[in-house]
C-alpha cells in the first residue's frame, strides 16, 4: 500500500498561535524515507512547537500531518507513538526512579501480548514474552554501550548516559521516524562528535529516518542530508547544509557575526 | 458455607491459642492491609490520590450486606459482588475525571467520598440510613480474611511486576514520556483507579462480615485520609511496605489504648517524621527483602548509632566515617 516514494512525513501548511504568538507560520516539509532532516533556528524559532504538533501534544490550528500517508494530525500523543514515531525531550525525561532497564522494556509494553489473568498466572506464554522483552530491552542497552549499567536507577547516569538511554527507550517502540529534540545540547565537541558517530549508526542498524533539532553546527553539518531554518516562526531557509550556510539570510537570523 | 468456615477456624485458632480479641484485631488488620494495597497501587504506583477511598469501601459493604441479608446470597458470591460493584463504580467516575489534570481529580474523589456517605443515609429503604444496615451474617472469620488478604497481595503483586505495574510506574515517573512511548495514561490511570476501589470494596465487604452491623459514617472522611497516611507510612512505591503500614496502624493503637483518643494526633505526629525522616516512606521504591533485614538486625547497634547521630544532627563526618567502616 505504501508507496516506497512517498514521504515518511509530511506536514502541510502547519500553522500554531498560542494567544498573540505566533508559533508556526505556514510551515511545510517534507521528509524522505531513510534520510536525517535538521531543524534549526535561534530559541523560540518554533521547532520544539513542531515536534509537539506532530507527536499530538497539540494540534495544529490549522493545516495537515501524515506520517506514511496516514493523517496524524490530531492524533493523541500515544497513539501518535504506536504508529512509529519515537521522540526525545529537549530536558531529558526518564522514568528516573526505574532501573535503565526497566525504561526501556516499558517502551517496548505493545509488545507484551498478554492479558491480566496471564499475568497474574505467570503463564507460559507471559514468561516467554516478558524474557523476551527484557532480552531484546539487553540487547539494545548492548548497541548504545548501556548493559553494564542496566540495573542501576536512570537517574544516576551521568548526562551524556542518559542521552543515549533515551534514546534507546526511543528505538524500543521500533519507530520508522525518530524525532530528537536537540541531542547535542549540553555537549562539548568531542561528546557531540561521539553524538554524531552514536546516530550514524543507529541510523544504518536500524534502518530509520530521523528528524532532528539541533543547534550545533557542526552536527548539523556531519549528519543532515536536509535542512530547514526556522526563525520567528516562519520557514527562512531550505537546503544542504552547505546551501543554507551560505544563505545571506541564514547568517543574519542565525549564524550572527561569525562568518 | 459459614459454618463450614467457623468450624475450621475455631480449630484453627485453638489449636494456635488465638483468643476472640486477638481474632479480632487480625481481621482488622487484614481488612486494612486490603484497603491499602489498593490505594498502593493508586498512590504508590500511579501517584493518583484519592480521598475518597473509604467511599467505594462503603458500596462493597453495603453490596455485600444487602445480597446476603435480602438476597440470601453465598457470601462468597456476595464479597465478589461487593468488590466489583465498586470497581465498576470507580471505572465510572474515573473516566469522568481522569481527564481533569492534578488537585481536580483530588477534589472529585474527596466530594464522590461524602456523596456516597450522604446519600447511604438518605436511602432508608435500601441502607436503613443512619441508624445502621443490622443483621449481617458473620462470615468474616479469621481464616477468611487471612486468605483473602493473602490472595490479595499475591493479585496486586503480580499485577505490579507485569507490564500493567510497569505501565502505571511509568505515568508516576513522567507521564509525558510514558504518552511518548506508547502508554494511554489515562486508560491506564483509570485501570488503577478501578482497581484500588475493587481492593477498597473488597475490604469494606469483609468489614461487612466482621462487624454484622454497618453506618454510613464509619466511611467517611477520616476513613480515606487514614488509608492515605497509611500508604505513605508504608512507603510509595513498596507493597510490602504498604502491608507494614497497615499492620503498624492497626496494632499500633491497640498496643496502646490507654491513648486511643489521639490516635488521629498519633497519626499526624508518625506522618511528620516519616516525611522528616524517610520522606518516601518505611519501604519507599524498595519491597521488603529478608537477606536485607538480617544483615540490618546483625548491624543494630552500629544503625541505632548511625540513626541516633542522624537526628541529633551531631558528627555528620564521624556517622559517615562508621558508615565506611562497616563496609
Amino acid at each position: 500500500m505504501t508507496n516506497t516514494n512517498s514521504p515518511v512525513l509530511e506536514m502541510q501548511n502547519v500553522d500554531k498561535h498560542f494567544g498573540g504568538v505566533h508559533a508556526i507560520n505556514d510551515f511545510s516539509v517534507k521528509i524522505e524515507r531513510g534520510k536525517i532532516h535538521g531543524l534549526i533556528g535561534p530559541n523560540g524559532a518554533g521547532k520544539t512547537t513542531i515536534f509537539n504538533n506532530i507527536t499530538g501534544i497539540y494540534a495544529p490550528d490549522s493545516g495537515k500531518i501524515f506520517f506514511m500517508e496516514n493523517d496524524i494530525t490530531k492524533t493523541t500523543p500515544h497513539k501518535v507513538a504506536q504508529l512509529g514515531i519515537g521522540r526525545t525531550f529537549q530536558n531529558i525525561r526518564l522514568f528516573s526512579n526505574l532501573s535503565v532497564v526497566d525504561n526501556v522494556i516499558i517502551a517496548s509494553n505493545m509488545d507484551a501480548k498478554y492479558n491480566m489473568p496471564q499475568a497474574i498466572f505467570k503463564t507460559a506464554k507471559y514468561k516467554k514474552l516478558e524474557a523476551y522483552l527484557r532480552e531484546e530491552a539487553m540487547d539494545l542497552l548492548g548497541f548504545v554501550g548501556l548493559s553494564d549499567k542496566a540495573n542501576e536507577r536512570a537517574s544516576s547516569l551521568p548526562y551524556g548516559h542518559q542521552r543515549k538511554l533515551e534514546i534507546a527507550r526511543a528505538m524500543a517502540l521500533k519507530p520508522k521516524l525518530l524525532l530528537l529534540d536537540e541531542p547535542a545540547a549540553g555537549m562539548n565537541a568531542e561528546e557531540s562528535l561521539d553524538l554524531v558517530q552514536f546516530v550514524k549508526e543507529i541510523k544504518s542498524h536500524f534502518d530509520i529516518t530521523i528528524l532532528m533539532i539541533e543547534h550545533h553546527m557542526d552536527v548539523v553539518t556531519n549528519l543532515c542530508d536536509h535542512c530547514t531554518v526556522l526563525n520567528f516562526g516562519k520557514t527562512i531557509a531550505v537546503g544542504t547544509p552547505a546551501e543554507i550556510k551560505s544563505n545571506p539570510e541564514v547568517i543574519k537570523a542565525y549564524l550572527g557575526g561569525d562568518e | 458455607m459459614i459454618e463450614l468456615f467457623s468450624q475450621i477456624n475455631g480449630a484453627v485458632s485453638s489449636f494456635f491459642q488465638i483468643n476472640t480479641y486477638l481474632q479480632g484485631v487480625i481481621i482488622m488488620m487484614c481488612i486494612n492491609i486490603i484497603a491499602v494495597l489498593g490505594m498502593s497501587v493508586l498512590t504508590g504506583f500511579t501517584r493518583l490520590f484519592s480521598f475518597g477511598n473509604a467511599g467505594f469501601m462503603s458500596i462493597g459493604a453495603y453490596t455485600a450486606a444487602i445480597l446476603t441479608v435480602q438476597f440470601k446470597v453465598n457470601f462468597i458470591f456476595a464479597i465478589i459482588a461487593g468488590a466489583l460493584f465498586a470497581g465498576f463504580i470507580a471505572y465510572l467516575l474515573g473516566s469522568i475525571t481522569l481527564k481533569l489534570k492534578g488537585d481536580y481529580f483530588l477534589i472529585t474523589c474527596l466530594g464522590f467520598g461524602e456523596c456516597v456517605r450522604v446519600l447511604f443515609n438518605y436511602m432508608k429503604g435500601t441502607t436503613g440510613g443512619s441508624a445502621g444496615y443490622p443483621g449481617i451474617p458473620p462470615y468474616s472469620t479469621m481464616l477468611f480474611c487471612v486468605i483473602c488478604t493473602v490472595l490479595a497481595f499475591f493479585i496486586a503483586w503480580r499485577f505490579i511486576h507485569s507490564k500493567y505495574g510497569r505501565n502505571l510506574t511509568s505515568i508516576r515517573e513522567n507521564e509525558m514520556a510514558a504518552e511518548a512511548v506508547g502508554i494511554n495514561a489515562f486508560r491506564f490511570k483509570r485501570m488503577s483507579f478501578t482497581f484500588s476501589a475493587i481492593y477498597a470494596g473488597w475490604a469494606g465487604a469483609l468489614y461487612a462480615g466482621y462487624l454484622m452491623y454497618i453506618v454510613p459514617n464509619s466511611f467517611n472522611l477520616a476513613k480515606s485520609c487514614e488509608l492515605i497516611t497509611t500508604t505513605v507510612i508504608g512507603g510509595l512505591g513498596s507493597l510490602t511496605g504498604s502491608v507494614f503500614g497497615a499492620i503498624i496502624v492497626t496494632v499500633l493503637p491497640e498496643a496502646f489504648r490507654a491513648l486511643a483518643n489521639y490516635r488521629m494526633l498519633l497519626y499526624g505526629l508518625a506522618v511528620i517524621l516519616i516525611i522528616m525522616f524517610r520522606p518516601s516512606g518505611l519501604y519507599g521504591y524498595k519491597e521488603f527483602s529478608l537477606k536485607r533485614f538480617i544483615k540490618g538486625i546483625i548491624n543494630l547497634p552500629q544503625n541505632a548509632k548511625l540513626f541516633w547521630e542522624r537526628i541529633t544532627g551531631k558528627n555528620k563526618i564521624k556517622a559517615n566515617k562508621g558508615d565506611n567502616g562497616n563496609d
